[in-house]
């Protein structure tokens, strides 16, 4: 059974049909990625998929449970965390205090102190700054916490959108090497990107959207070598 | 042909002449708006010293100053003769625009616009001294007080600390005379000292200058000893430090226990006042300072928990079946609590501003139900409630002044101060905080916006239900205008006042709020004056609030080291 699989979604904003029948599977252990231009509706399905849009039409599935239609508090606990696009770390609270929130829906505290040494041995960087107030962060390692806040929910699936965004590309590549480590422990990523070279790196497969559809769906590998994937997000004639 | 140097000079010298003379402009509105407004006659009879300084006057030469001392302050570079410099030129400016002032009136008739603009306006700017003698008094006061002010900046700490300590003491003591006076009018030893410091009208010429000996000598007395003390304190061992401490802890709720003994009718009434703001600002801090839901019309809350008092006791009612407040405090509490989360519903999903006019118009329609002859049988519409039931203990006769009511709001004030702090570091805490932070988050953090919101409203409710009905019973009877919205309006700035989400700021809010007003109430018509001034001047100089809280602060504190910095870089 898939760990979390996505048939045929239709998500509106108002009267703007977003999401014009999304279907997608990320089996456990993997990396998926998702690709598309700006406005194809990467981060509308990650916002459907997470609760806090809900679809009109079509069904989510988290280990054969359906998940659409629950709040996005619930959708938390059921096992997806998500650090979302720009970040959004709580800059008023202390680095600690953001990881901490990422822990609020948990009761098992042997549980939490584990996650927050993986997130401190994974980020040295966030332990270091601890104390200091989110909003006072870098770029890069804002992008950091956002994730360990992520991993401090103690998700099953992880979505990730846009880690990369705005980053110098030294830190793009930690942040990928990052993941790649944070999968081979064990989580579940569904990687949105507009960095397809990159994400086609450590994917295993990948989708492409376009205009709130899929328009291509196959391995990583195989999408690297596609004209069409080349052409539009490759950048390579 | 210039030399360089003096090019040089000039250059120099002009961007503080400029900003000195910026200073004195904003002097001169102040002072020209001072004395339109009606203070100058309406103080003048007043005297801050008997016979040498009228309030009106003193109103006046303080603006000039406090023009010069904020000129110099703003120097880049102090040197003295640029300090006096600047002073000497903003507080001439302001004074000059009072003599064009009256230049002006003695030529037009300015009357017919402003109505205090009168003859006898003039005269009294122009200390009587007719208008040629008088103008030139009064621009050579303006020029000598700025330059003091501008020579009082360039002296060590210490003694400027002192000499303005000392000149605001004695303003204080002056403009306040009847409240002291009333107030510690039979305290013995107290007594004899203040008839020998006041004269009939304002403070005795004799006791202002032993004042003045007197409270420098002080203040440089406690410049020097309170570091040793502190390093003493420091010396000694834990325990003892900690008794210390547990000491001055107890010494203050007893002084806390015998304020209204030590403060008499008029002070306990104004503390009680400030309790019953400090209640709702409690309450509204939750709401807003904890959680960030901007509600305006918190006065709701407060108007439920006193009707439902009201009516469960009140024997005027058919359902006024409870004869003893204490029973139907609970109730009055726990409905106006219910009341809090159903009028959360259905505001779940507004924000900001949305949010605002929304709760605004929900305290308007309370008000307006309890003014509704439909709803008169009831809770007796227009007429309000009266008779309402004293909380009277068993066992104990209690004559309900300010006094004792005092001790219910202290004692409610208290349970509240208890409740938020617990609530702040609590879980349900850090879930307002995420919320006010980032709602979209927060719920990506797994919170449940819905129940954190509803929380949120049905807690501030609770409290503003407390204060509704110790108001109910405190004054017997209460009719629908008491709810008027700009008691919402109120509780907000004190919140900001204080700093958003600070528990100490709220004490202080209320405190300043409520509580300065009152004592300045001789003043007031000018009240909203003052207290207009006195906001302006602290979204300009402490935008965080008094006693911010402790991140906040922090957040701004940054932004500003970052700004300077970014200053000083480019
Ligand atoms: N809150 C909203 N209200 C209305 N339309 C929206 C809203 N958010 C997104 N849209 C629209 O939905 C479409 C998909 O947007 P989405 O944010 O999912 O794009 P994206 O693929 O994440 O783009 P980007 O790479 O720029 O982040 C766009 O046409 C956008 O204009
Ligand atoms: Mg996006």
């Amino acid at each position: 059974m898939a760990m979390l699989q996505v048939n045929d979604i239709h998500s509106y904003y108002g009267n703007i049909h977003a999401l014009k029948g999304i279907s997608l599977t990320v089996e456990q252990g993997e990396i998926v990625t998702l690709i598309g231009a700006n406005g194809a509706g990467k981060t509308t399905t990650l916002k459907t998929i997470s609760g806090q849009l809900h679809p009109r039409h079509g069904t989510i599935t988290l280990e054969g449970e359906r998940i659409d239609g629950l709040p996005p508090h619930e959708i938390v606990t059921r096992g997806i965390g998500q650090s979302p696009e720009g970040r959004k770390i709580f800059g008023a609270l202390t680095v600690y205090e953001n990881l901490e929130m990422g822990a609020y829906a948990r009761t098992d505290k042997p549980g939490i102190a584990r996650d927050l040494d993986f997130v401190f041995t994974l980020f040295p960087r966030l332990k270091e700054r601890a104390k200091q107030l989110g909003g006072t962060l870098s770029g890069g390692e804002q992008q950091m916490l956002a994730m360990g806040r992520a991993m401090m929910t103690h998700p099953r699936v992880l979505m990730l959108d846009e880690p990369s965004m705005g980053l110098a590309p030294v830190l793009v590549e930690a942040i990928f090497e990052t993941i790649q480590k944070l999968n081979q422990e064990g989580t579940t990523i569904l990687l949105i990107e507009q960095n397809a070279a990159k994400a086609l790196q450590v994917a295993r497969r990948g989708y492409v959207i376009e205009t709130g559809q899929i328009v291509l769906q196959d391995s990583a590998e195989k999408l690297r070598q596609s004209e069409r994937v080349r052409k539009a997000y490759l950048g390579e004639e | 042909m210039l030399s360089s140097p003096e090019i040089l000079q000039t250059r120099s010298a002009t961007p503080w002449l400029k900003s000195a003379a910026q200073i004195g402009v904003i002097g001169g509105i102040i002072t020209i708006s001072i004395a339109l407004q009606g203070m100058i006659q309406a103080f003048s009879s007043r005297d801050v010293i008997y016979q040498v300084v009228t309030m009106s006057q003193a109103a006046i030469l303080l603006t000039f100053f406090v023009m010069g001392y904020v000129a110099a302050m703003r120097l880049p570079m102090r040197a003295a003769s640029s300090s006096i410099g600047a002073g000497a030129v903003a507080g001439f400016i302001s004074s000059a625009a009072l003599v064009l002032l009256i230049g002006l009136g003695n030529v037009v008739n300015l009357g017919n616009v402003f109505v205090n603009a009168t003859p006898q306006l003039y005269e009294l700017l122009t200390f009587k001294l007719g208008l040629p003698i008088g103008s030139l008094a009064l621009l050579l006061a303006g020029l000598g007080l700025g330059a003091l002010a501008g020579a009082i900046l360039l002296l060590p700490d210490s003694p400027r600390r002192a000499i303005l300590t000392t000149l605001a003491w004695i303003v204080g003591l002056g403009v306040l005379q009847d409240l002291i006076r009333v107030t510690f009018a039979d305290w013995g030893f107290l007594e004899s000292a203040l008839r020998f410091f006041y004269a009939s009208n304002g403070l005795s010429l004799v006791g202002a200058l032993v004042l003045s000996v007197l409270i420098p000598a002080l203040a440089i007395l406690w410049d020097k000893q309170a570091p040793r003390a502190q390093t003493r304190i420091d010396r000694l061992p834990a325990p003892t430090q900690r008794a210390l401490r547990w000491g001055s802890l107890g010494f203050g709720v007893v002084i806390l226990f015998l304020l209204p003994a030590l403060l008499g009718l008029y002070l306990s009434e104004v503390l009680d006042n400030v309790g019953l703001y400090l209640l709702m600002g409690l309450g509204l801090n939750i709401v807003v300072g904890f959680a960030g839901l901007l509600d305006l019309g918190y006065v709701a809350f407060f108007a439920i928990g006193a009707y439902v008092a009201g009516v469960l006791t009140s024997p005027e009612f058919s359902t006024g079946v409870i004869p003893n407040w204490w029973l139907a405090l609970p109730i009055a509490v726990l409905a106006s609590g219910a009341f809090g989360v159903l009028l959360g519903i259905p505001v779940l999903k507004m924000r900001g501003d949305y949010l605002a006019i929304v709760t605004l118009g929900f305290g308007e329609i309370i008000r307006l139900l309890a003014l509704s002859d439909f709803l008169k049988p009831w809770i007796g519409g227009a007429q309000g409630i009266q008779r309402i039931a004293k909380p009277d203990l068993p066992f104990i006769q209690i004559s309900w002044g300010p006094q004792a009511f005092y001790y219910l709001f202290l004692a409610g004030c208290l349970l509240v101060i208890f409740v938020s702090y617990r609530l702040k570091s609590s879980r349900l805490g850090r879930a307002w905080m995420a919320v006010r932070e980032d709602e979209d988050v927060a719920q990506a953090m797994g919170i449940n916006l819905v129940a954190t919101k509803l929380k949120a409203f049905g807690m501030g409710a609770l409290f503003g239900g407390l204060a509704g009905a110790i108001f109910a019973t405190k004054l017997e009877s209460i009719y629908p205008h008491s709810f008027n919205f700009l008691i919402s309006i109120n509780v907000l700035c004190l919140i900001i006042i204080g700093g958003m989400g600070s528990i100490p700021g709220v004490v202080v809010g209320a405190l300043a709020l409520v509580g300065l007003p009152e004592l300045l109430r001789e003043f007031a018509e000018f009240r909203f004056l003052f207290y207009g001034i006195a906001l302006v001047v602290m979204m300009l100089t402490r935008p965080e609030g008094l006693i911010p809280e402790a991140r906040r602060a922090m957040e701004l504190e940054e932004f500003r080291e970052e700004e300077t910095e970014q200053a000083t870089a480019s």
